[in-house]
């Protein structure tokens, strides 16, 4: 299924109450349409992997995923040899000669597929998401490059596997560190930064039903402020959805000096970062 | 369309965003499968492929502005304007046309808050479109970047006045609690800097029409964030470099953690055969102890005198960020002696106010405030030479202008032959070396490496091929 237009796609997410700006709905479409992978960066908590995991559902692909951490290996992202399987066959079988059994334990059934390879090679297009990847050190991005520029994988004993079909895929980064130029050239890029008040407006009103409409608003006016500060750690979207929960759940009506310095602890999670919002925000401030 | 594409990329590359062949291509092909009506879609499609930094969106911006600003609908009236405003920039001219009725800036004033009122971008673009008009008095053919006109706009709209009457119209009551005023303030300010960029965007509109893309292109090219002087970087400069401190911090841990290469560590017998029992006995899976990763000691030695502050607000910030890499950082100040300021800065202590306690409680002066090198290193090194181990990497970071005070870097030898090793980063360009009062040549002969570290860039350069010699074993333990 491929979108005609930005809109469609926009569209498209809002149904699955995933709520894009034009920015995103843009190169979503782009990288459908030119089947290029898309490079995500951003602060925590904006979105990045919901964007991913909400493109699964609207075009009904299942979500191939691939968590990166430091250490990661071909082994755990691309494929294995059965070694143990390969071990029983060989031990298993005394009639043929050597030749015969070492040919056959390179074949197909002794592979074990990572993420990656799994994803080229099911018969029905994916979406793959590549999760934190600036955490893999910068040696280890090089196994990506093939895949993400012309979705194949070679094995040396086997030979290349090209994608059956073009699985959709997402990188994602939080940018601890400078990623390689050759992986983000392959990539289309795209920053999520916080929402403006409007659209954290609508996001809210999406996510949580039953949220009044002026609370909405001055949940988002109050993350906005916030975010303005000099903090260790700016509250996420996530991090207001749960404060418009909380204060929902709490019955309040209306955000005052006393709710915020009660609540304060659901958007932010450093105590010197909840003193120095209190101290700003509150009238002792000035 | 792609000629217009090709110079676009031409203009992006000379104000140094890398843009390689295939990003170019990649772009040509992707602005085919859009709509070329739309400029949102035009923008983020271009950026999506051509800028892959987020450093590199402001000169992206710009660079946006000015090759696809052109509404065409715009072109004849944008003449007859410039004509207009030609004499010096009159604020009304009666003779402009039947139907132009002549300028009243109170009702301009009127119809803008009504814009900013209600955020109705139209009539905001329509207002903005008619107080340059109006009020910047563009003159044509000067090779200017618009900011001179913006500011006479902008004073002329008299901002602050739009300002306290946005507030009053939008105070619905009067009785707001200071919490609230706030939350207002704010928005008032997000919507004049609203009306602020739509301004600028028509001046910049002027412009391309009088002078064409590339002359207005080449005013406006601003040196990316990794090449300005670190020296001499004004407060919205560095706050844009912060940005990129993190993860170049994250990376000098790393590389100052790394060791040799092995490819794989000793073998884990007991593992091994541990592993060994799933397939009967035969160790198909040899297991390796990997080396433990090194942990680095760094200490870090900032000049924090008055000719070096904008750098050592710099270095500081770098320093705090280190804080959360390095279990062993210490910091020490100096400017002409030396004190420790490791505590200022644990980690979750807030910059600024680390900052703030540096210059008032550190004793970092015992003379006369007047950067004195030698007096430091010699107060540095019987200070804590002894705490030093053959695990500690020394980072200096200074100009080394030492007012024509005796060099004594006898001192930095000894710390040389303790540490394991000393670099130091001096934020002058190379040239200037030894010149005047600078001892850099004397320090610079017990020191590892020396690294001129003017801008980001070379900070990034300098960590990137960071190699130093592997830890010393401990001598006579």
């Amino acid at each position: 299924m491929h979108f005609d237009s930005p809109e469609a796609v926009s569209a498209a997410l809002k149904s699955a109450q995933y709520l894009p700006d034009a920015r995103i709905s843009q190169v979503v479409f782009l990288a459908d349409r030119l089947s290029k992978p898309v490079l995500v960066e951003g602060p925590a908590g904006v979105g990045k992997t919901e964007l991913a995991k909400t493109m699964a559902i609207v075009t009904g692909r299942d979500l191939i995923r691939l968590q990166c951490y430091e250490g990661l290996d071909e082994a755990k992202a691309l494929y294995e040899w059965n070694y143990k399987k390969q071990l029983l066959r060989i031990q298993s079988d005394v009639d043929h000669d050597w030749d015969t059994i070492s040919h056959d334990i390179f074949s197909e059934e002794f592979l074990l597929t990572r993420p990656l390879l799994a994803a080229i090679r099911s018969p029905d297009p994916v979406v793959l998401l590549i999760d934190e990847v600036d955490r893999v050190e910068i040696e280890t991005e090089a196994l990506l490059l093939e895949i993400l520029s012309d979705f194949q994988v070679s094995i040396p004993e086997l030979g290349t596997m090209v994608a059956a079909t073009q699985p959709l895929v997402f990188l994602t980064s939080n940018n601890t560190r400078e990623l390689s130029e050759a992986l983000k050239r392959r990539c289309l890029f795209l920053h999520i930064d916080y929402p403006d008040p409007e659209r954290e407006e609508e996001i809210l009103a999406a996510r949580v039903p039953g949220l009044a409409e002026h609370l909405a608003s001055q949940v988002a006016k109050v993350a906005r402020s916030i975010r303005g500060l000099d903090l260790k750690k700016a509250p996420s979207i996530s991090e207001t959805i749960d404060w418009a929960r909380t204060l929902l759940a709490l019955s309040i009506e209306q955000v005052d000096e006393e709710v915020l310095g009660d609540t304060l602890h659901v958007l932010l999670k450093y105590q010197t970062d909840i003193e120095k919002a209190a101290k700003e925000l509150t009238s002792s401030g000035r | 369309m792609l000629p217009v594409i090709t110079g676009f990329v031409d203009e992006l590359r000379r104000s140094g965003v890398p843009v390689s062949m295939v990003e170019a291509i990649d772009a040509m092909k992707a602005v085919e499968a859009i709509d070329l009506s739309e400029r949102v879609a035009l923008r983020e499609t271009l950026r999506a492929t051509l800028v892959k930094n987020l450093r590199h969106e402001r000169a992206f911006d710009t660079a946006f502005d000015v090759y696809f600003s052109t509404v065409p609908a715009l072109a004849e009236e944008d003449a007859d304007s410039l004509d207009q405003a030609q004499p010096g920039g009159e604020v009304s001219d009666p003779e402009s046309g039947a139907q132009a009725p002549a300028f009243d800036l109170e009702a301009l004033v009127d119809s803008l808050l009504e814009a900013l009122e209600g955020l109705d971008a139209e009539a905001l673009r329509r207002g903005a479109r008619d107080a340059v008009d109006n009020l910047a008095g563009m003159e044509p053919g000067r090779p200017v970047g618009g900011t001179y006109y913006l500011y006479r706009t902008l004073r002329r709209l008299d901002m602050d006045d739009l300002e306290e009457q946005l507030t009053e119209a939008l105070l619905a009551d009067n009785d707001l609690t200071e919490f609230e005023r706030r939350l207002l303030e704010e928005e008032i300010e997000t919507r004049l800097e609203m009306l602020r960029r739509e301004i600028e965007e028509e001046i910049r509109r002027r412009l391309v029409a009088d002078r064409g893309r590339d002359a207005v292109a080449r005013t406006l090219r601003r040196p990316l964030a990794e090449d300005v002087d670190l020296m001499h970087a004004t407060r919205a400069e560095l706050a844009e470099m912060e940005a990129a401190i993190g993860p170049l911090t994250r990376k000098l841990a790393a590389r100052l953690a790394r060791r040799r290469k092995r490819r794989t560590g000793r073998l884990d017998f007991r593992r091994t055969v541990r592993r060994s029992l799933a397939t009967g006995g035969v160790p198909v899976d040899p297991q390796f102890r990997y080396p433990r990763p090194h942990r680095p000691e760094v200490w870090l030695l900032c000049d924090i005198s008055g000719s070096m502050a904008t750098f050592s607000r710099f270095t500081l910030q770098f320093t705090h960020a280190m804080s959360t890499h390095f279990s062993r950082l210490r910091t020490f100040a100096f400017v002409d002696t030396v004190d420790e300021v490791t505590e200022f800065f644990g980690p979750g202590v807030d910059f600024g106010s680390a900052v703030d306690r540096i210059t008032t409680e550190a004793e970092v002066v015992w003379l006369d405030g007047h950067s004195d090198y030698g007096n430091s290193l010699e107060t540095f090194y019987s200070r804590y030479g002894r705490q030093m181990t053959s695990r500690t990497t020394v980072i200096i970071t200074g100009d080394a202008r030492n007012n024509y005070r005796p060099a004594r870097d006898s001192a930095l030898s000894e710390v040389a032959r303790a540490a394991r090793a000393v670099i130091w980063l001096n934020p002058e360009p190379h040239a200037y070396w030894d010149t005047g009062d600078s001892a850099m040549s004397h320090y610079a002969r017990h020191c590892t490496s020396v690294h001129e570290v003017r801008t980001l860039r070379q900070l990034e350069e300098f960590v990137e091929n960071l190699t130093l010699p592997s830890a010393r074993p401990l001598q006579n333990a």
